[in-house]
């Protein structure tokens, strides 16, 4: 494994990290992405299926019915910055050129 | 310059409640009004699928030819924005619902398939809104959850015509599957367009241009075109295209580079552990299948052989499943399907381009149509007549074609002294025509009756003044 | 009488009897926090709010859980309380709406009762990322309770508490109980609805209780397992009566000692523990066969994987824009995002988020996602295999009795390791239940820890209530009188 562009997973991921956790992280992220890749030992895993659900559970469904919403204060209640009816953000600008 | 197109269409499917949680679909509902903690993502809330929403992408993968696939998965594509509470979209990755069809459009007269490359289920965003406050951007929620079929082509269309025609029939067919409204004005439909452009079939495609916002089938063609011109024009000064998202412009009627989302094309598709997995049983498909009404294409063929109609009228009438459920209606109380249809593909289809209105919200009776097509047949009123002065009456007043006629006057005349004197005024008064018919010139009746139908404002019965014109020109050697 | 000593079932029969009433009981476990857990001994199970608010309902005095006092893991959303996942990204969220078991429990008769300390969105094994600051252990206060579900755990053994839920991802529930020294279980996959637990890893979480002994946690679970039909993930799988499995002889049970999990990592005192543990069980004419299962030495690998993925898509919510913590510099979209979130989250999260994020990312996602899915199923298989020979599968819970507060913190690596035996039965999804089964450096309780078939909890009651009776650790540890 090379070394990771962490400032780029962190942009992902949509996460600030100071100079000092970008330290910090990229030798413990390294070492534990290299203790995860011993998963290469793992030998006769061609046609194998994944998992990503234990059990054969399927076809969960829910019938068409409406059933009530929540009303606006208990949707705005816990908004950090709510106007009228809405959720407030920064401007979001589409550039046009 | 060869244009290479692919279209996405997201489509609302016509449920009653969003796709993961009971909240209801409602277009033009005050702001987050339909929410709940499964469609706002608070935390600990979990999607359950709705039922229909599975059933209706079932009927439209099935409409539109496709292989509904035996296991059916959903996926969360990551990625932040405000009008996605959760950060991530549920969505179809690997395992869609459906793969492959076609879709059959009119190329220039000649029929060509569009190939489908897949139908998957996916819950639609909320609403950022730019204009309401200065400063700021406000989120809405109640779209949020709403469920939707993407429709996915492969890059089968050549031009902004064809990507008209393909949206046109696929909006047909998705109506007639009742899998969705395809109301553009409600959002219902929305499209991106693929545009890619290269200067030699030999070439490799160019690269590729995804245009998003396009809200009409008017700024479908429009966008596509303009990328042509633009993409064509950087490609003849050797400029370099590069792979990007762009926006269409309504106002301006342009494209422009939307920069928003750039970094954002690395989605982390995984499978979505809230969900289990849905398998589809042949017998339940057969079962979708079999439920499906006659498809557009199917009637159309069916149209022109059972009731002798031409591809343009048997087209047009399926355009809208309502006017080709009306023509059938109307032709059951009255076996005339030839003067139905020229009806419906004639004056109703003119006046429907003309105003703002739906076939539905005209209002016209079949009784009223079938009356207005008897009187016409029955010599009552000329066709003319009654397609320019008796229809726009009749939808205005929302009477029977009968009265209307008395009482504006309409009805054709036929009776031979009135018609005669009309003759014999047109005879009188243009003696060099006459003469014309008399040196063999068969045209020049032609005007004679023309005057005469002038004279008696459209009234008189065009095929008694031939007759009548005849034996008296005949009659004056 | 003390009633904050007693069990549910010794508190439900005196409050059925009119021997005692809600109130007596409410009071005795607020007088029982006041000194145990916040003045004097300074345990901090509880994380800090401003009163224990009680949420009940009307109920059937015969309910099970009538009057009864349950605490909820912080990570439980109950509906007009507080609910924080131990996290500064969430402080001041106050749920609109019950999870599925607390709506469960209210029907049931009990008063939700206080709500525990966790590691922050459960991201830990020893309760020291919690926001709030740690948690100690009741046994040894300089050392931890375990985690994630710290609080519950050390609640539940301090006496403050009576019973409570916690919640379980890679042996978040049996962990703590084995370093606390009460029972903790983990259900199968699917047996308890998640549907108001906010998710760390959605396809390992399980809800289960924490108490201080076998028969409460087969009342306990009766009572929060069944379908949910607001979790698709629930099985429809019928909920026997388990408490009618205790009691039960286990002669000629077949239990297996998988050989993987004694090779390496175990302190030389537990694996006496677990020796003595097996001749007891014995004794009960319970037949202990060696069992293989040779894929469980990368359940660490894979779960570091696996969890962290689904983590970091299921902290996506947490934007700054409906709720939560909100940087004061969000001047951008970008900012309000990026800073809220580097703001509000702790730094075990944020490794988290990274590492899960980086998994998925293109490029990398079938190196490491979908190759740890494989291995995930050759675990599964194992334990598919291994059940065909036994009924029970028997390990200890954690290589050693609880560590020293602030012991691993430098070194992640080192920590996650200490689930090593617990994290194989969220991959399988199987049930798995730790009671205790000896001490260790004077006052430090061993867990013992039995995996079942999937869906066959009975049968791990059954076990694990006959060995609880035989060897009597429950009483010598204090949780019964």
């Amino acid at each position: 494994m090379g070394s990771i562009d962490l400032k780029h997973i962190a942009r992902l991921a949509r996460l600030h990290l100071s100079d000092e956790e970008l330290k910090f992280l990229e030798t413990q992220v390294s070492q534990i992405l290299a203790f995860v890749e011993k998963l290469g030992q793992v030998k006769g895993l061609e046609g194998v299926e994944p998992t990503s659900h234990p059990f054969a559970v399927s076809n969960v469904f829910r019938d068409d019915v409406p059933q009530s919403s929540l009303n606006i204060e208990e949707v705005l209640k816990h908004s950090p910055q709510a106007k009228g009816r809405f959720f407030q953000v920064p401007k979001v600008i589409e550039d046009k050129n | 310059m060869i244009p290479t197109i692919g279209l996405e269409v997201h489509v609302q499917l016509a449920t009653r409640t969003k796709i993961f949680c009971g909240c209801a679909v409602e277009f033009g509902a005050p702001p987050n009004k339909n929410v709940c903690p499964v469609c706002l993502g608070l935390p600990g809330a979990l999607p359950v699928l709705n039922r229909e929403v599975f059933g209706l992408g079932l009927r439209a993968v099935l409409a539109l030819g496709g292989e509904v696939s035996s296991v059916v998965k959903f996926d969360r594509k990551n990625y932040f924005y405000p009008d996605l509470p959760k950060g991530y979209q549920i969505s179809q990755f690997a395992h869609p619902l459906g793969v492959g069809g076609s879709v059959e459009i009119d190329a220039g007269g000649k029929p060509k398939a569009v190939r489908l490359n897949r139908l998957h289920l996916e819950e639609d965003a909320g609403k950022l809104l730019h204009d309401q406050l200065p400063d700021s951007s406000v989120v809405d929620l109640n779209r949020a959850g709403t469920p939707l079929a993407e429709i996915v082509t492969e890059p089968d269309l050549d031009s902004a015509e064809e990507a008209y025609q393909y949206l046109t029939t696929l909006k047909a067919i998705l109506r007639s599957a009742g899998a969705s409204e395809c109301d553009m004005e409600k959002g219902q439909l929305r499209c991106d367009a693929n545009i890619s452009v290269r200067k030699n079939p030999s070439d490799l495609l160019g690269k590729r241009v995804e245009v998003k916002n396009l809200n009409s089938f008017k700024a479908v063609r429009l966008a596509i075109l303009h990328e042509i011109t633009r993409q064509s024009a950087a490609l003849e000064k050797g400029e370099k295209l590069v792979q990007e998202t762009r926006l269409w412009d309504d106002e301006r009627q342009k494209t422009f580079t939307m920069r928003s989302k750039e970094d954002a094309h690395d989605y982390r598709y995984f499978p979505e552990p809230d969900l289990v997995p849905f398998f589809v049983k042949k017998e339940d498909v057969e079962k979708v299948r079999a439920s499906l009404p006659e498809m557009p294409k199917a009637k159309e063929d069916r149209f022109i052989k059972q009731y002798g109609l031409t591809t343009y009228d048997a087209k047009t009438l399926n355009l809208e499943k309502e006017t080709a459920d009306y023509f059938e209606s109307c032709v059951r109380q009255y076996a005339q399907p030839k003067s139905i249809a020229n009806w419906l593909t004639g004056p109703v289809a003119a006046y429907l381009n003309a105003n703002p209105v739906s076939f539905k919200e005209l209002g016209l009776r079949e009784e009223w149509l079938i009356e207005m097509a008897q009187l016409v047949e029955g010599g009552k009123i000329s066709f003319q007549a009654a397609k320019e002065k008796l229809f726009p009456e009749v939808i205005a007043l929302k009477k029977r074609p009968q009265e209307v006629m008395k009482e504006k006057g309409l009805e054709q005349v036929s009776d031979d002294s009135a018609l005669g004197s009309w003759i014999k005024e047109a005879i009188e008064a243009n003696p060099k025509v006459v003469a014309d018919y008399k040196a063999g010139k068969d045209t020049a009746a032609m005007f004679l009756v023309g005057q005469v139908m002038k004279k008696s404002q459209g009234k008189a019965n065009p095929v008694k003044v031939k007759e009548l014109m005849a034996s008296k020109l005949a009659e004056s050697n | 009488m003390d009633l904050s000593r007693l069990t549910i079932s010794g508190l439900a029969e005196r409050l059925r009897k009119n021997e005692s009433t809600q109130k007596d009981a409410l009071e005795a476990l607020s007088k029982s926090i006041r000194e145990r857990d916040t003045d004097v001994r300074n345990i901090r199970a509880y994380v800090p709010r401003e009163a224990i608010k009680p949420i009940h309902r009307k109920a059937d005095r015969n309910s099970p859980l009538w009057g009864v006092p349950i605490a909820m893991k912080d990570n439980i959303c109950v509906e007009g309380l507080e609910v924080t996942c131990a996290s500064n990204i969430l402080k001041g969220f106050v749920s609109p709406y019950n999870a599925t078991v607390v709506e469960k429990l209210l029907d049931a008769g009990a008063v939700i009762y206080g709500q525990t300390n966790q590691d922050e969105f459960a991201f830990g094994s020893s309760c020291e990322t919690s926001c709030y600051g740690p948690t100690r252990n009741p046994r040894d206060p300089q050392c931890v309770p375990g985690g994630s579900s710290g609080g519950s755990a050390a609640a539940v053994a301090d006496h403050t508490a009576i019973a409570a839920l916690g919640s379980d991802t890679g042996g978040s529930i049996r962990q703590p109980a084995a370093f606390c020294g009460v029972v903790g279980i983990k259900p199968t996959y699917g047996r308890v609805s998640r549907y108001g637990l906010v998710a760390f890893a959605s396809s390992l979480d399980q809800i289960g209780p924490i108490t201080k002994d076998v028969r409460d946690a087969a009342i306990l679970l009766g009572v929060i397992a069944g379908h949910d039909p607001k979790d698709s993930t629930t099985a429809n799988v019928p909920v026997p009566d388990y408490t009618s499995f205790l009691g039960k002889s286990v002669k000629g049970m077949k239990v297996g000692k998988p050989k993987e999990y004694f090779e390496a990592g175990l302190t030389p005192e537990v694996a006496k523990s677990i020796e003595e543990s097996c001749a007891a069980l014995r004794s009960l004419g319970v037949e202990i066969v060696d069992v293989s299962l040779p894929h469980t030495q990368y359940s660490v690998n894979v779960y570091y994987i696996v969890a962290p993925s689904e983590a970091s898509s299921n902290l996506a919510r947490f934007d700054g824009v409906r709720f939560g913590h909100r940087s004061k510099s969000s001047a951008t979209l970008l900012d309000l995002f990026e800073k809220s979130r580097g703001e509000g989250f702790g730094a075990e999260a944020k490794r988290r988020i990274i590492l899960g994020t980086y998994s998925l990312s293109s490029g990398y996602y079938d190196a490491y996602y979908l190759k740890a899915m494989k291995v995930r199923t050759k675990i599964k298989q194992d334990f598919d295999d291994a059940f065909k020979k036994v009924d029970a599968i028997l390990t200890p819970t954690a290589p050693s009795g609880a560590f020293k507060l602030g012991e691993k913190t430098a070194d992640p690596l080192q920590m996650y390791l200490s689930d090593i035996f617990t994290i194989s039965a969220n991959l399988a999804g199987v049930p798995a239940i730790s009671l205790p089964c000896g001490i260790v450096q004077k006052n430090l309780p061993v867990g013992l820890q039995f995996l079942g078939r999937p869906f066959e909890e009975e049968k791990l009651f059954q076990l694990a209530y006959a060995f609880e009776e035989a060897t009597g650790w429950h009483k010598k540890l204090g949780n019964v009188s």
